[in-house]
């Protein structure tokens, strides 16, 4: 029987088939799902914030930000057996939830989550085959590292695979 | 003063601060009930510090569809202030504010609905915070209403991304309110961590 592995909000991790692999109400937060199209090991990280370098923590959760998260994603990946130069992606979010949120710095912070990962993606080399990202509703996602499907719904605009 | 960690906030001053939410909650309250000309009852507020990853869990699941406003805290304190209610209670609540003239059956909002539930968002909310500023003799007020019709998870990443700045925790003042029949959601005050230190110290708290 295949199951639905369920990521919280900064979290991450790892799939294999036949399973799915969800995160429920992505908001600026932005959800990436790695796959190696080979040996079908998937995951999806759920991160928050664009840039841990800004930021300084003692105990720091990796899955937070999108440089660190992505990093830690393959990482885990390829403790399955995937090869990062056989990973694709695809990912979800980044979405403005207020049309005016009041703190300069924070000011689209999904958009400036989206850029982060695009770039962390670009570094690793691993390409981006789809995307749905921005504008200004909330996303629920799931991953089947399987078919690569990446199924997603938002309120009031039902359900599409990218 | 020391540095303030979330955890000795909630820990040290979790009555003070629920204080803070049942006074600011009653005041609230006492305004949406005389706009609707009904009772309205609330819950003893509560004061969580929630993980990321609990925090869509707060009110029904990541999933809820819930109308929310969201207005950012300004002034002496900083942080956000959020009004959220179930989608279906939401149109009852706009209903009768509207006397009558909403449309309580359909699923979809029309743009008077929504600009009404922005409205009543901004006066309860102001009624909220102006109590907590009259407690605390603190300068706070709050931006103009954004309003969103949306997953409850990714209403309340909002808040949460200004935290994950700082940590891995959420600390917030929800609290709960219901009429007799069909009116349901909740307030959520979310200072900044750095506010909080401001209200306590405001309120004689030695922090």
């Amino acid at each position: 029987m295949s199951e639905i592995i369920k990521v919280g909000m900064a979290d991450l991790k790892t799939c294999l088939p036949p399973n799915g692999i969800t995160t429920l109400g992505l908001g600026s937060c932005v959800g990436i799902a790695l796959r190696d199209t080979t040996n079908k090991v998937g995951g999806l990280a759920h991160i928050m914030l664009p840039d841990s370098t800004a930021v300084n923590l003692a105990q720091m959760n990796l899955a937070k930000f999108a440089d660190t998260g992505i990093d830690e994603l393959v990482k885990q990946m390829e403790a399955l057996g995937a090869v990062r130069r056989r990973m694709v992606a695809k990912i979800a979010g980044g979405a403005m939830m207020f049309a005016f949120q009041s703190k300069a710095g924070n000011i689209q912070v999904g958009e400036r989550n989206v850029e982060a990962v695009k770039q962390k993606l670009a570094e690793l080399k691993i390409p981006i085959l789809s995307e749905d990202c921005g504008l200004n509703y909330g996303r629920t996602v799931v991953f089947y590292p399987e078919t690569g499907d990446y199924v997603i719904k938002s309120v009031g605009k039902g359900e599409k695979t990218i | 003063m020391g540095e303030l960690t979330l955890e000795k906030v909630t820990e040290t001053y979790f009555d003070v601060l629920k204080e803070i939410g049942n006074i600011g909650a009653g005041n609230a309250m006492t305004a949406l009930s005389q706009m609707l000309g009904t009772k309205v009852d609330m819950h003893v507020p509560q004061v969580e510090l929630l993980e990321f990853n609990e925090v869509g869990q707060a009110m029904g699941g990541e999933e809820q569809i819930m109308v929310g406003v969201f207005l950012g805290v300004e002034g002496d304190i900083t942080g956000s202030m959020l009004f959220l209610v179930e989608q279906k209670s939401a149109k009852h609540l706009i209903n009768k504010v509207m006397m009558g003239m909403g449309n309580p059956e359909s699923e979809e909002f029309s743009e008077m609905e929504l600009s009404a539930m922005k409205e009543i968002g901004n006066i309860i909310t102001g009624a909220y915070l102006n109590s907590l500023s009259t407690l605390t003799n603190l300068c706070i007020y709050p931006s103009p209403p954004a309003l969103t019709v949306d997953m409850a998870g990714a209403i309340l990443s909002v808040p949460a991304v200004e935290f994950g700045i700082y940590g891995d925790n959420i600390l917030m003042i929800q609290s709960q309110f219901f009429d007799e029949v069909e009116i349901d959601g909740y307030f959520i005050l979310v200072p900044d961590i750095d506010s909080y230190q401001k209200i306590l110290g405001a309120l004689g708290m030695p922090v």
